[in-house]
């Protein structure tokens, strides 16, 4: 569901995310594919996006928990690369991504036998998450008053709006840039900037911060 | 002040207005938490600050504590080794002490319990009360601190069949999931940064405690806190500390704890302890009071390096109260441990005693890398492992239970 609708108010709501056990674990490469292939999409959604509001290390290597696993757990680099160069907001729905990796992974047990034995040193434990979305009772009535508003969010306010909205919005993009688009071609600079910004490898408290800055920058200068 | 205002300084405004937004429509509603010990250990240090905290949000919550004789706990801590791995089955004799011990204190609580919105059971000691509850009325759920990831199987099995008829279960990590029949959470435990644990001590205050244990604050200086349990290793620490101390001679050790009222083990495992440091004046064995938290406190902001080197550890409250203070932490490779310790960053996992000492090793030789390392662990604390994370899962899991197994809830 959009946030926005037109030139109405932008409405700040905030999530919270609470992860749940599948059950579903894979000790090798051939039975992580096999229990991906049958594995709730919500997991899918959690190790590419929810991982961003569970408790991680800062420095993200890679920018979904399956690459992560496929590096350091099996020790395939170049799988891994190949899972951490898929950008999940380029598939229409999460079936289609999961199709993606299958046919990866498929391509590199093709590519090297060796990876039907290899023991990994780690196992891969499903995970999926419940998100619980909550309106803060605030809301912006002009695209001027974003650099403070953004500044004020929790992170996980900013999740909700610039990560989990990609996949609610109709395109594929986030709530300000939704929004934004419904004030006119004054805005499309800023809504290409901020299509540039990348959100997986900081924290969220650095994309925060990013965005802060961006929208004070190109407000300001509006302004003048 | 409110308890939650106090707490707008370290975790941020945002934090603390998401915990009354979450908590708006659970207002009224009515929680009981029971556990089987007041103090001692970390189930209770959480429960202490996360009952008012709950409290203060509008919601109606109380902790109530199960009694036992000692051959109750005897039992329960028999079930807590083999839910982590000892293969040692439970005499017949202590697990119908386990049940009568259940079904009595049932006759207390039963009111209690049967009508509250939502109960919290935590660790394997009062989990048969559910089933002396027929008529209970709210959401029940078991929340399990242990590392249960390799459980001796006929312990789990028989433990199994009181816990899968809760509503859900709550786990520190995926891995210590299990099979059961309902959802399963997962939600680590947390520190609470302004207790006297964990508060800022002045300099002089740290020294005090240095004094007072006849250490000295001009050496190197280990120190792993924690119960005198074989899970905990304090044995391999001693043994790191003499692979060490071979290369660095001016070297302390701290191994202080304190006991818990449901381990009946502690007694044992420190005589073996003191037995083994005998020899050495520079290992410091302390068995603290339950109340000398100041001193815990001021014992791990003394240290160069913390050490937990546990062989099973569910979570390790004490690694994540190390890292808050901007300690590196060598810690065993398992459970909640490898969710705290990033290696190179946060600390080192190690898997043996000459791992460790290697570490301890390394670190003292690079003093800067101490510094670089508490300074990560301490951030990473403050973003992940404090108690408003804590609370703000335990509410998301309630607003979750009322509203059905939807992946995505909205409030209205």
């Amino acid at each position: 569901m959009a946030t926005t609708l037109s030139t109405e108010p932008f409405f700040v709501k905030d999530c919270t995310l609470v992860a749940l056990a599948t059950g579903r674990k894979a000790r090798l490469l051939q039975e992580f594919r096999s229990e991906l292939a049958r594995v709730d999409t919500a997991s899918i959604y959690h190790h590419f996006w929810g991982g961003l509001l569970v408790p991680r290390f800062e420095e993200r290597e890679y920018n979904n928990d399956f690459a992560a696993w496929i590096r350091h757990g099996v020790h395939d680099g170049v799988l891994a690369e190949r899972l951490a160069a898929l950008d999940p907001g380029r598939f229409p729905d999460l079936e289609a991504l999961r199709s993606e990796i299958l046919e990866q992974i498929d391509t590199r047990l093709d590519e090297t036998e060796l990876l039907f034995w290899t023991r990994p040193s780690s196992q891969f434990e499903f995970i999926c998450s419940q998100i619980v979305v909550f309106d803060t009772g605030r809301h912006l009535e002009r695209p001027a008053e974003l650099a403070s508003a953004v500044t004020a969010m929790s992170t996980s306010s900013i999740f909700y709006h610039f990560i989990d909205a990609r996949r609610r919005t109709a395109d594929g993009e986030d709530d300000f840039r939704d929004w934004l688009a419904a004030w006119g071609e004054r805005f499309a600079p800023l809504r290409k900037q901020l299509a540039g910004i990348d959100p997986y490898f900081g924290t969220l408290s650095e994309l925060r911060d990013e965005l802060s800055r961006l929208f004070s920058s190109h407000l300001q200068e509006a302004a003048q | 002040m409110s308890l939650l205002d106090k707490y707008t300084q370290v975790a941020g405004s945002d934090v603390i207005a998401q915990l009354h937004q979450l908590a708006a429509p659970l207002a009224g509603a009515s929680v009981v938490h029971v556990n089987s010990t007041r103090s001692g250990g970390g189930v209770a240090e959480v429960l202490t600050k996360l009952v008012p905290f709950m409290q203060e949000l509008g919601i109606n919550t109380k902790w109530e504590v199960i009694s036992g004789e000692s051959r109750f706990f005897e039992c329960t801590k028999g079930m807590h080794n083999t839910l982590q791995g000892n293969r040692h089955p439970l005499d017949e004799s202590l697990l119908r002490v386990y049940e009568d011990t259940n079904a009595r204190n049932a006759e207390t609580l039963r009111p209690v319990l049967e009508q509250a919105d939502f109960v919290f059971i935590h660790d394997p000691q009062p989990a048969a009360l559910l089933s002396h509850c027929p008529d209970r009325r709210g959401k029940w759920i078991w929340r399990c601190h242990i590392d249960a990831s390799h459980p001796f199987r006929p312990v789990w099995k028989y433990l199994q069949q009181f816990v899968a008829p809760y509503d859900a279960s709550i786990f520190s990590l995926a891995a210590f999931a299990q099979e059961l029949p309902h959802p399963q959470f997962l939600i680590p435990p947390s520190i609470d940064p302004l207790s006297d644990k964990n508060l800022d001590l002045e300099p002089g205050v740290i020294e005090q405690v240095c004094e007072q244990y006849r250490l000295d604050t001009r050496r190197p200086l280990l120190v792993q806190i924690s119960r005198f349990d074989r899970f905990k290793d304090p044995l391999g620490v001693i043994q790191a500390y003499h692979l060490a101390k071979q290369f660095l001679p001016a070297l302390q050790l701290v191994l202080a704890g304190g006991g818990a009222m449901d381990d009946p083990e502690g007694d044992v495992v420190l005589a073996e302890v003191r037995a083994a440091a005998r020899e050495d004046p520079d290992i410091h064995i302390l068995l603290l009071p339950a109340d000398a938290n100041r001193d815990i406190n001021a014992l791990q902001r003394a240290a160069d390096i913390v050490l937990q080197k546990s062989v099973r550890e569910g979570f390790g409250l004490t690694v994540t109260e190390a890292m808050w203070k901007g300690k590196p932490v060598i810690g065993g490779d398992v459970g909640g441990i490898r969710l705290q310790v990033i290696n190179h960053h946060t600390g080192f996992l190690v898997s043996t005693p000459e791992g460790a000492a290697l570490r301890i090793r390394y670190l003292l030789h690079q003093p800067e890398k101490i510094d670089e390392m508490g300074s990560k662990a301490h951030a990473f604390v403050r973003d992940n492992f404090l108690i408003t994370r804590h609370l703000r899962e335990y509410l998301t899991l309630l607003v979750a239970l009322t509203n059905g197994t939807r992946e995505r809830i909205e409030l209205a």
